[in-house]
């Protein structure tokens, strides 16, 4: 049993995260809890833990992207996304989700990771064309409605890239599978294990496909069709 | 050659800006919260391999109580109204989209053929952070186009990043906490702990039971960690390796391709998994942090069944 006192870390994130503790709070109390079920010493681990906090800076260098989106936004990005989709009469929120769905899956398939992103694409583009959409057909959303159909969008994306990059030989978590079998001595050639992460890259694409086009019926459902698209128009 | 640091240079120099301009924003009564909370990530991108690793802990420590205690507000830095901003989009049409793709476009030129560029016989970009590299070169290069183009105030990009990410606030900082406490994890030895619960309690005499308990596990295991490159090694040396391939005589490409889906199942579904979930969540300013997660789950869990099904009927079939 006392190999598995380390756990206790992972039972602090459990229980923080269903009680809706602030994140950062509940990652500091896991942190804690680890080394203290491992027997690290605080000072030890306040060190452990700046270093890997440190180490792991990338994550966050993303966000040098911020100035510039937000630039084009005070210059009207966000509205222009909206004036070019209410032109477009056949867009649906659902249709214009199934076809950023499929760019981005067959292009994270090719090994384009960076064609898309959340703060790249969906803040600043992808979001507001699919309320736009939605708003050239039934005027002004709730919302709630508003705030479902921009969570649908960023679930696009993701699934898109979970789903598309492992048919892509060098991705990372291919290699990671290469490199734990190569230490167990079992060879595997990358190109078979891209191949093979095909059959669900097909189906994620018919289920996440098919809520889409289920999410344009229920949109449909719970919106009514508005009377007179010039008149809201007007009134704005 | 450039480096991830160039990189990292950069955006402690955003993060420096950020705080600095929070001082006299006025219309935020956490302002200094602000000005704390940016100015350490400023540090900890500009200085954090040289102050030693107990400095960048209480760093981290004093980063935690700011954003965890909410000390920290939204700042309204100067920006257009919605009447400039629809004036401005009718005036420039289709234009506007040209600096937002620069971005991608650079990143994946860059990816494709900096990797190998050279200068004077020595390597310009270092060959492991080119994508990272390619994106910043893209970003700086979209910023110039649009500043001479937009020819917006000259602090117009700093506050404009100041406004966003006082949107995303401390989320901005918790997918890098989240990577941090994997790293953590595993100087503890979190996973063997689980591989070894995992093949202890469950009944794994039934071909069916083991791939389903493989899939499961490794979308659970994903969940708990938010990251399916963590759960991978120890699912796989714990059952897949001894029961799917040497005792059932399964294929190890398949299991380990499929195996490794069934993991995203579980990215799909966690709040650990924060830059896909939970900053989107902040970055589109939705009130429920779990908006994105909830609008994910119907199709993880179908995912998650058919890469078992599939798993199960290809894996000892070739």
């Amino acid at each position: 049993m006392h190999e598995l006192w380390p756990l206790v870390g992972v039972a602090v994130v459990v229980v923080g995260f269903l009680v809706r503790l602030n994140p950062l709070l509940v990652i500091a109390a896991a942190v804690a809890a680890t080394g203290w079920g491992a027997g690290i010493s605080p000072d030890q681990l306040l060190r452990v833990f700046g270093k890997a906090f440190n180490d792991s800076r990338y994550v966050s260098g993303i966000w040098i992207v911020l100035p510039v989106i937000g630039l084009l936004e005070r210059s009207g990005l966000q509205e222009r996304a909206r004036l070019l989709i209410s032109k477009v009469h056949a867009a649906t929120t659902g249709r214009l989700l199934l076809l950023y769905l499929a760019v981005r899956q067959i292009s994270a398939a090719v090994g384009l990771l960076s064609l898309g992103g959340h703060a790249q694409m969906v803040r600043p583009l992808v979001a507001p064309m699919a309320e736009a959409a939605a708003e050239s057909r039934y005027g002004d959303l709730p919302k709630k409605i508003r705030y479902r159909i921009r969570a649908y969008a960023a679930a696009a994306d993701n699934v898109g890239v979970f789903f598309g990059e492992d048919v892509f030989l060098a991705v990372g978590s291919i290699l990671l599978i290469k490199g734990f079998l190569e230490a167990d001595h079992i060879i595997v050639d990358p190109f078979a294990l891209s191949l093979w992460a095909i059959p669900t890259a097909i189906l994620a694409f018919l289920v996440h496909g098919t809520r889409l086009l289920l999410l344009d019926r229920k949109l449909a459902r719970e919106l009514k069709k508005k009377p007179d698209s010039t008149e809201k128009a007007a009134a704005e | 050659m450039i480096t991830l640091q160039a990189v990292y240079a950069l955006a402690g120099i955003a993060f420096a800006a950020f705080s600095i301009l929070s001082v006299r924003d006025r219309s935020n009564s956490k302002r200094f919260g602000n000005v704390a909370f940016w100015g350490l990530l400023a540090v900890s991108f500009l200085f954090g391999s040289i102050i030693g690793d107990l400095a960048n802990g209480i760093l981290v420590l004093a980063l935690v109580l700011i954003g965890g205690l909410g000390l920290i507000g939204r700042g309204h830095p100067p920006t257009t109204s919605p009447e400039e901003r629809r004036a401005s989009a009718v005036r420039r049409g289709n234009w506007l989209f040209v600096p937002a793709l620069i971005i991608p476009l650079t990143a994946i030129l860059g990816t494709l053929f900096l990797k190998t560029a050279h200068w004077n016989g020595h390597a310009l970009i270092d060959p492991k952070q080119v994508t990272l590299i390619s994106l910043a070169l893209g970003i700086l290069i979209a910023l110039g186009v649009a500043m001479l183009w937009l020819r917006p105030p000259l602090l117009a990009p700093l506050q404009e990043g100041r406004r966003l990410v006082d949107t995303i606030g401390w989320a901005a900082v918790l997918p890098q906490m989240l990577a941090s406490l994997g790293a953590v994890f595993a100087i503890a030895g979190v996973g063997n702990a689980v591989g070894q619960l995992a093949t202890q309690y469950i009944p794994l005499d039934n071909s069916f039971v083991v791939v389903a308990v493989y899939c499961v596990g490794m979308a659970l295991f994903t969940a708990i960690m938010g990251n399916a490159f963590a759960a991978f090694p120890v699912m796989t040396a714990a059952i897949g390796l001894p029961l799917i391939v040497h005792k059932f005589g399964g294929d190890v490409v398949i299991m380990s391709a499929i195996g490794m889906l069934a993991g995203f199942c579980g990215t799909l579904t966690t709040p650990m998994a924060a830059n896909f979930n939970i900053v989107p969540a902040a970055l589109l300013e939705l009130p429920d942090r779990n908006g994105v997660i909830k609008a994910q789950i119907p199709t993880a869990i179908p995912m998650l069944i058919g890469n078992i099904l599939l798993l199960y009927f290809l894996v000892f079939r070739f």
